[in-house]
């Protein structure tokens, strides 16, 4: 059973590589703006996923005001409705979520983790910072074009994406392709340095599997992102040419408000297996960080070890695996051959075996443990219980013929907000009041970070929970307006204004979370340089925050896997992984 | 405490929820009665999962939170336990898949003794078209369509001149008799929606889907479209109505077919052009 715990005991010799001179940056510039330290990338990819997830926070007030009290601010037309959603969509998903679980604690972590003094390829990695700025800079721009921004719908599907009658037909659609392809080369040479660093940069001890579980989780996700982001790269390539030159890679002869169109012979339903066949794995491209991350969060703060970490490795690379067979479970309505359903419908539930495992094991590693409610830890748990949440709805629209009914409707809004909107995000939080002792040598301050919690996880609930109830009824997303319907009783739009203003508590509540980040800066506690007493190797570091460099003269060397918690016997309540084995023991 | 407590009333309170509020789905008015019980099926079993593992959550942060002098257990692994949770797992799944599966292959699986209706999506409205005496819909493309025949039937194929069509009204259905909705759309993806039917496919623009349902219970019903179709979308309503054979028949009467509505465009549009060729000439 505990081979996992202790492989090979011998004492090593401290391998690796002599910190050089030639190697550390010479200017303020390249230093702090320019950076190739994977901890500057790591921060300056973060601030900029925050900044525009910020602005996608505003569209989500704007869209949800518009929901609650239809009419009340006069300038959301339906246009604009669309575009807010697309935009709101677009931005959370990719340049926010996927750019900051990779760029963002990929860059800071990978390298500290596993011992190593930065990424394998520091150039291509500053690189692809900048490049995700300029798709960034691109998709802010689209706000400013004549038209606006697209609304076609996060999912972009064509033939409407690209005709007149969708707003930012004329420059928002060909801005945000552009802006896509600029992230997807940006992630690209990002992502390559992430599997290679995990691949080829580990310090001497540090075995695949005593890997951390936050490195696990990045490091398949980011295979996954490599594979799966070339199909929406192919998508938006075709898309931008049947825009542009008129092609028909996804138009077949159309007849729009009575007019023939110079298209022929191509496929709506050829770009929506594109778009899912990356848009499914993007799901799980967000969830493995975060269950890497959360896994690493609830067994520091429950003084515990993972339990089961060899399952939960093999979970990890199960999920990633098989979320490159369920893609069209996106698509059991959308007129594809029928016989599919049934092999989708089954392998999504399958998926189903490896994450429930992994819950279990989380909730097993509180059994027994010795739990430290700390902000890390409070978010760790709200994570649980939106992430099972979540997941369990995801057994209704997985399950192909409950999806008929429910597909289209808000119980999807709900169901996915939950489970890689609020389920992640709360995780991405957990993560900061972790790392930021680390990242700045301070702490965040603990009252503020316990009113953002409670605000944050139980008004999340309280949005997406009864939404469900609102899909099930058969309120179908995307309208701008309902209307009266017979099967919507009116009392559903008192549930509505509920929603709506919790919706703009919640989002009031990260301004808190914002002051706490800037105001600890210079006023938070000094934390140390291991404040949470944890095993893992960046909080061994010889300075925090650590220096370019990571580790001064010498790499560390690992002797144990990066669980060893409340060990028998042992002194302390954690061993960290570069502590050589007790030599009356060994 | 507090935490535990919070954990605690989630639970309770998702459970208090779901059965008290006002908020459920519209009585049914298909054959479909089989989805509405596996999502029964689904929500006991899901629901059970959410309740046990938040509530043994509430439990672990309650008894275990830390205390002064209190260590962790030390267990890396537990081979049986993570085994026979898997399996029970796997069983939970595939009571659920299961039914899933059989009511799937019923839905996709039309009758032999189904009528046929076309239903035709464009921005932002629905029309209809129902076999004629023929029994057998025309050929269409939308290289036809054009003012005076907007749903681009091919005027030269003899099935389609008694195709009976219907454009600005509400579709009529027999009430429990089998119907396979053929779906066609001119422009973009769209989805013909009954929330009481449960039953909904997109129509793409260049192929003919179809799903097929049993209407069983007469009234009207209002149809919405359920896939995003640019800005006009949320005003792109319908409606259907069901009724005993007799009125629908009756109905069905009163429809005029492709070869009528085409007749009096025609001597239009050859009035029309005399009449551009007669101001050609006074010119």
């Amino acid at each position: 059973m505990a081979d996992v715990t202790h492989g090979t005991l011998e004492p090593l010799s401290a391998g690796g590589i002599d910190d050089v001179e030639l190697y550390h940056p010479k200017s303020w510039i390249t230093k702090y703006v320019f950076s190739q330290d994977a901890k500057v990338i790591a921060i300056q990819y973060s601030m900029v996923a925050l900044a525009i997830g910020l602005v996608a926070l505003v569209l989500s007030w704007l869209m949800r005001m518009q929901l609650a009290f239809p009419g009340l601010l006069s300038f959301i037309d339906a246009d604009h409705y669309y575009q807010l959603i697309t935009m709101h969509g677009m931005i959370m998903v990719i340049y926010l979520l996927t750019a900051l679980f990779l760029g963002g604690f990929g860059n800071y972590l990978i390298p500290l983790m596993l011992g190593a003094r930065d990424m394998v390829f520091p150039y291509v990695n500053m690189l692809s910072f900048w490049i995700y700025f300029l798709a960034v800079l691109v998709l802010v721009g689209g706000f400013f074009v004549p038209g606006g921004p697209t609304g076609a719908g996060w999912t972009l599907y064509p033939p409407q994406a690209i005709l007149a009658n969708t707003p930012g037909q004329q420059w928002g659609i060909i801005v945000l392709l552009v802006s896509l392809m600029l992230f997807i080369i940006g992630f690209t040479m990002g992502g390559l340095n992430y599997v290679v660093t995990v691949l080829q940069g580990r310090c001497r001890g540090m075995t695949l599997m005593r890997m951390p579980l936050t490195i696990w989780g990045i490091f398949t996700a980011t295979i996954m992102a490599l594979l799966a982001f070339p199909a929406l790269f192919v998508g938006a390539v075709m898309m931008l040419l049947d825009r542009l030159i008129g092609t028909s890679f996804f138009m077949p002869a159309i007849a729009a408000m009575g007019e023939q169109l110079p298209y022929k012979g191509g496929s709506p339903i050829l770009f929506q297996h594109l778009f899912w066949f990356f848009g499914h794995p993007e799901v799980y491209i967000v969830a493995l960080p975060a269950f890497g991350i959360v896994s690493d969060l609830i067994s520091t703060h429950a003084r515990k070890n993972i339990f089961g970490y060899r399952m939960m490795v093999w979970a990890l690379v199960a999920i990633g695996a098989l979320s490159f067979v369920v893609w069209a479970h996106h698509m059991y309505v959308s007129g594809m051959h029928p016989s599919f359903g049934f092999f989708f419908a089954t392998t999504t539930l399958i998926i189903a075996i490896p994450t429930a495992i992994k819950v279990y094991n989380w909730v097993l590693t509180l059994w027994r443990g010795d739990i430290h409610f700390t902000p890390p830890m409070l978010f760790a748990l709200g994570f649980i219980v939106t992430f099972v949440n979540g997941g369990l709805t995801g057994l209704f629209l997985g399950n192909v013929v409950v999806d008929v009914p429910l597909s289209d409707t808000m119980f999807v809004v709900a169901h996915f907000h939950m489970v890689m909107g609020v389920a992640p995000i709360l995780v991405v939080f957990g993560a900061i009041y972790h790392w930021y002792p680390k990242v700045t040598g301070r702490m965040l301050d603990d009252a503020l970070a316990k009113l953002h919690f409670s605000v944050t996880f139980l008004g999340a609930y309280l949005i997406f929970f009864p939404m469900h109830y609102i899909g099930l009824m058969g309120v179908p997303r995307r309208y701008h307006e309902m209307g009266e319907m017979a099967f919507v009783p009116p009392s559903t739009a008192t549930l509505n204004a509920f929603i709506t203003i919790v919706a703009l508590i919640v989002g009031a509540a990260q301004l808190v979370f914002l002051f706490n980040l800037v105001w600890s800066v210079r006023h938070g506690r000094p934390a140390g340089g291991n404040p949470w007493r944890a095993t893992t190797l960046e909080w061994q570091t010889p300075q925090t925050p650590p220096a370019h460099g990571n580790w001064g003269q010498t790499l560390p060397v690992v002797y144990r896997w990066a669980y060893d918690y409340s060990v028998p016997g042992a002194a302390q309540d954690f061993l960290p992984q570069n502590q050589p084995p007790d030599p009356r023991t060994a | 405490m507090a935490i535990a407590v919070a954990l605690a009333l989630v639970v309770i309170g998702s459970v208090v929820f779901h059965f008290l509020s006002p908020w459920w789905w519209t009585p049914i008015a298909s054959n479909w009665r089989y989805i509405d019980d596996t999502i029964i099926v689904t929500f006991w079993i899901t629901g059970a999962v959410f309740a046990a593992v938040v509530l043994f959550m509430a439990y672990c942060v309650l008894r275990f939170r830390h205390r002064e002098g209190s260590r962790a257990a030390y267990e890396p692994e537990n081979k049986r336990l993570e085994w026979w949770l898997a399996i029970g797992t796997g069983v939970g799944v595939a009571a659920m898949l299961a039914p899933g599966l059989v009511v799937w292959s019923q839905f996709v699986t039309v009758p032999k003794d189904a009528t046929t209706v076309e239903i035709v999506g464009q921005q932002w409205q629905w029309s209809y078209r129902l076999p004629g005496a023929d029994g057998r819909l025309g050929a269409t493309d939308v290289a036809h369509v054009s003012p005076e025949n907007p749903l681009g039937l091919d005027p030269k194929d003899p099935r389609g001149q008694d195709d009976i069509i219907i454009q600005g009204d509400q579709l009529h259905l027999q009430l429990d008799k089998p119907v396979r909705m053929l779906l066609r759309s001119l422009d973009v993806v769209h989805d013909f929606y009954v929330p009481e039917f449960r039953a909904k496919m997109d129509m793409i623009p260049g192929t003919v889907t179809y799903y097929w349902l049993t209407p069983t219970r007469a009234g009207v019903f209002e149809a919405l479209c359920a896939e995003l179709c640019s800005t006009g979308h949320s005003f792109m309503r319908g409606g259907v109505v069901v009724e005993p054979a007799g009125d629908y028949q009756a109905w069905l009467q009163q429809q005029k077919t492709f070869a009528q509505l085409q007749a009096p465009a025609k001597t239009q549009a050859r009035n029309q052009d005399a009449g551009e060729e007669l101001g050609e000439a006074t010119r």
